[in-house]
């Protein structure tokens, strides 16, 4: 037992997997090496948009090393990656789905398509002899941008999408808007860009594939969040396999944010090719290639407008957004500008109605699917822009603008579809304003005029939905999978406990945090349980880690086969104690006869249960071995308030973000430590996105612009400062842990803070109106144009 | 077309045939499997690749094995003594410092050697000195107050 009576729970225990990655003996899947592996390299195409005339292989083939040599013509009968979530229209058509081929077949549709995979003795030898490979394209006009696409007379990209439309879709009633909104006494407008990012997980996407002619079975290392789903979606929709033939392995992954959620067509291409060759097969990206086809994320052009009555209380909001997919629909692209999305439209406030449009693009370039947030950042982005500018138009102070609007009374149904169980959204934004020290600002912006600089202060007043998700909620809206989580609890019989976890760890930290939770209910050392991952060959199922989900479902999956363990393990000490099961007690590792001093230790169930010779053989079956499978009720609602504080030198444009706060609710918190480092994190990427980072394709050629980190500005150590964070905690009601998730937060609720900062430095200049990223050049271009329209 | 090489790695005499385009780092990792040393961009931006060449922090993705023919190399393997982690490693694990742990060699190589430089650095001076390690996980709050501690370990 821990030093309390909550045991490990709210202890910052230092993690148990650090001494690996800090001695260099991590495992990722490039540093697997299997025997008589080879080397793949997939040539790509440098055209955004271009049929395919001919491929010609044959000089290629013949170069040193090569060993196979594969094109889109060679995979007969391998189907197209799938979308996870059918979106349906408003005129009750479903998305558009056209194929994603594997190996592109006659087009290409975004720079950086994979058109053929080359597997030689060497990674050299694969690249060299790529470039011996003929393509012959017909170039054709290209469109990246998806307002540009949705313009009539835009390049088609898809035979199957016409005019590039993927959907129309909508939420919320639209009559009572526009009634609210004939009403108002203030109605506050806004354009929007929420600029694309690329998300840029320090290692690189990978794979290594083999086959086992003897058993016909496959094993895929790969990079990836959910190998289960992994596993799912390649064997029974693209190659047609047995699920319980292909075994899929994550090891340890290098960061993910979203981006290894999907399946993708090079480790697939690489599963199918082990087979022919006959040999395992390594494929890892380049960081060029990381660029040009991991998933991107963001990407919205959105117009809003708040309508309100004269003492500012939000009337009603109106959203209409364009979303670009990219060119093909990655596994859930769908679902992330609609129900990640609109849903979270209604933010921290009591707005009753709100209608929100989303038209979804095809774009030649690489898909867009989730990133840290997915959804929820740009629905964050719009209601919190919009918020300040009404408070600004109507002269209303930011904190008080939210206060007047905030929810206070739980369980509150939202206009837009979602039940919020808990919250205190005064609590937070209290405790950001102390963080901020708010009330010594102004002096703070006096003596920064003194210098010749401005400073800002920017309000975020962010809610999340976690969780993810009820299956049959989601399946009501389109999911095509289910979205619980397994757990399973293996009591070894000398009291030792090894956990194994549908959900990944790429950094979060399970291999500890699952561990306390563990360790606190069965009152045994911590170091006394081990927690696995990634292996469908060690796992029982798992939907994987995303949407803030690992400790709020899988976590509650653990929790779930411990209740079994422990009802088990009750069964037996009743009967080795000669007292009714009902009488058993369990506590600090201990079962109890109530009321006596009678007790069996946790370690001697254990050791009973393995060792059945007095034991209820009759009635109970031997071992201590238990799975559960956990599908929440509802989601959950992280929530909290970030103030951005910045000061600007308008002689060059240059932004310094001088202090972030955060105060978040996360419900109930098992590692402080942890928790933390998830808040640094996200912050760093919000941050990233709002003064850094922005994805930029060429809008007539296509050709991505920002493929290096010498073009793409990822944040660096001194881009940003050490922040002030908190929490408030209302414990979650859904799940028994009452925890909400805290993975996302940061980036989804620092965007909008720190442009609101920027706009509140910049408004003694004139300036109103700015985009992400809030670069020195765009910020000093918005003070000349504020001057010269002045 | 292989090319004799021979080099101290981790206080160990290695010598080998080699291609001679091999970067240091595929050096290191394939022909030597010290796979600690991570590749994570072709543009020697994120360091992840980070070494100690005749004690300085080199990134080995922009260094040919070639070039590092009769060096001393240490990697993130060779940091640790019988057991004991280096103060910086230690560091890193007392304060957080890391969280996929991929950037997290190249980060601490690269620590070592900025302490070693400055000594004293305050907290402006390690960011600035860090600008070449990338991380995207931890936001670099707790590698800054790693270095920090780790510094005040390693003075001891």
């Amino acid at each position: 037992m821990g030093a309390n009576e909550s045991g490990y729970i709210g202890q910052s225990l230092r993690r148990k997997e650090d001494r690996r990655f800090l001695t260099g003996a991590g495992q990722y899947t490039d540093d697997v090496t299997l025997p008589h592996q080879t080397h793949a390299y997939f040539l790509r195409s440098p055209h955004a948009h271009a049929r395919i005339r001919s491929i010609d292989t044959s000089k290629a083939a013949k170069a040193p090393g090569v060993v196979a040599i594969y094109t889109g013509a060679d995979l007969e009968g391998v189907g197209g990656l799938p979308c996870g979530w059918l979106i349906t229209s408003v005129d009750g058509t479903p998305m558009k789905e056209p194929p994603h081929p594997v190996l592109a077949k006659g087009k290409v549709r975004h720079v950086g398509d994979q058109v053929a995979l080359v597997v030689a003795e060497t990674r050299i030898q694969a690249k060299d002899a790529a470039e011996l490979i003929e393509v012959d394209y017909d170039v054709l006009p290209a469109v990246t941008h998806p307002v540009d696409a949705l313009a009539p007379g835009a390049p088609q990209i898809h035979d199957e999408a016409p005019g590039n439309h993927c959907y129309t879709w909508a939420l919320g009633d639209k009559a009572a808007v526009d009634a609210a909104f004939a009403k108002a006494a203030h109605v506050t407008k806004l354009d929007l860009v929420n600029n694309r990012l690329i998300p840029n997980a320090i290692e690189p996407r990978a794979a290594v594939a083999s086959h086992s002619a003897s058993d016909d079975s496959y094993t895929l290392y790969v990079t990836s969040q959910n190998p289960h789903v992994e596993r799912l979606l390649m064997a029974a929709f693209v190659l047609g396999l047995p699920e319980h033939k292909l075994r899929v392995i994550a090891p340890d992954v290098g960061g993910g944010f979203g981006s290894k959620i999907y399946l993708y067509a090079e480790e697939t291409a690489l599963v199918w090719a082990s087979k022919r060759v006959g040999r395992p097969i390594k494929w890892v990206a380049e960081r060029s290639e990381s660029f040009l086809t991991d998933a991107h994320g963001r990407d919205h052009v959105t117009h809003a407008e708040l309508a309100l009555d004269k003492d500012g209380k939000f009337l009603a909001m109106r959203v209409n957004t364009t979303a670009a997919m990219g060119a093909y629909l990655s596994t859930f692209a769908s679902c992330i500008p609609t129900i990640l999305y609109a849903t979270l439209l209604a933010g921290q406030y009591t707005t009753p109605a709100i209608h929100c449009e989303v038209k979804a693009a095809f774009t030649n370039t690489a898909p867009v699917d989730a990133y840290r947030g997915a959804g929820r950042p740009e629905a964050t982005y719009v209601v919190e822009r919009i918020v300040r500018q009404a408070g600004v138009e109507m002269g209303i102070a930011q904190d008080e603008i939210r206060r007047r609007n905030f929810i206070r009374s739980f369980p509150y149904q939202t206009p837009v579809a979602l039940t919020y169980d808990t919250g205190n959204y005064d609590a937070t934004l209290d405790g950001a304003n102390e963080l901020a020290d708010v009330k010594g600002f102004a002096a703070r912006k006096a003596e920064a005029a003194k210098r010749g600089k401005l400073r800002g202060l920017g309000y975020s007043s962010y809610i999340e939905a976690c969780g993810l998700a009820p299956s049959n909620i989601a399946g009501a809206l389109g999911a095509r999978a289910g979205l619980f989580e397994a757990g399973q609890v293996r009591v070894n019989p000398t009291g030792s406990v090894t956990v194994f976890t549908g959900s990944h760890s790429h950094g979060q930290g399970h291999e500890t945090t699952f561990a306390q939770i563990v360790a606190t209910r069965l009152g045994i050392p911590v170091d006394n349980v081990d927690v696995v991952h990634g292996d469908t060959g060690r796992i029982a199922f798992g939907m994987g880690t995303y949407g803030s989900r690992s400790l709020a479902v899988g976590g509650t999956a653990i929790v779930k086969a411990l209740d079994k363990i422990v009802g088990k393990g009750k069964k037996i000490a009743a009967h080795l104690l000669e007292a009714a099961e009902s009488d058993i007690e369990f506590a600090d590792g201990k079962f109890t006869v109530a009321g006596t001093d009678r007790s069996k230790t946790f370690g001697e169930i254990a050791l009973t249960a393995y060792v059945p010779h007095n034991y209820p053989l009759d009635k109970l079956e031997p071992g201590l071995d238990e799975t559960a499978f956990y599908d929440p009720t509802n989601f959950t609602y992280p929530a909290g308030t970030h103030i951005c504080e910045v000061e600007i030198d308008p002689d060059t444009g240059v932004v310094q973000v001088v202090k972030f706060s955060a105060c978040d609710d996360f419900g109930n918190i098992v590692n402080p430590m942890i928790v933390e480092g998830q808040v640094h994190g996200g912050l760093t990427q919000g941050i990233g996105q709002a003064l850094l980072e922005g994805c930029i394709y060429d809008r007539e050629s296509g050709q991505l612009l920002t493929g290096s980190y010498m073009d793409y500005a990822m944040p660096r150590a001194d881009d940003v400062p050490s922040y002030q964070v908190s929490t408030r905690v209302t414990p979650c009601t859904v799940n028994p842990l009452g925890t909400k998730g805290c993975g996302e937060a940061g980036a989804i609720g620092s965007p909008p803070a720190l442009i609101n900062a920027v706009l509140d430095a910049l408004a003694p200049a004139g300036v109103t109106k700015l985009d992400m990223p809030a670069t020195p050049h765009r910020v000093w271009q918005a003070i000349q144009s504020a001057k010269a329209a002045s | 077309m292989g090319i004799a090489i021979s080099m101290t790695v981790n206080g160990a005499a290695v010598s080998a045939e080699i291609d001679p385009r091999t970067l240091l780092v595929d050096f290191l990792r394939v022909n030597l499997g010290l796979t600690g040393t991570h590749v994570g961009c072709d543009t020697a931006q994120c360091g992840a690749c980070t070494i100690h060449l005749d004690g300085r922090a080199v990134k080995s993705c922009n260094v040919l094995a070639l070039q590092a023919n009769g060096a001393r190399v240490t990697t993130i393997e060779g940091l640790a003594g019988s057991g004991e982690l280096h103060p910086m490693q230690a560091a890193f694990k007392e304060c957080h410092g890391l969280q996929c742990g991929f950037c997290t060699p190249g980060m601490v190589m690269s620590a070592i050697d900025l302490v070693q430089r400055h000594p004293n650095a305050d907290e402006a001076t390690i960011r600035a000195q860090l600008e070449g390690n990338l991380c995207r996980c931890t936001g670099y709050h707790n590698i800054v107050k790693a270095v920090q501690q780790g510094a005040a370990a390693m003075s001891r």
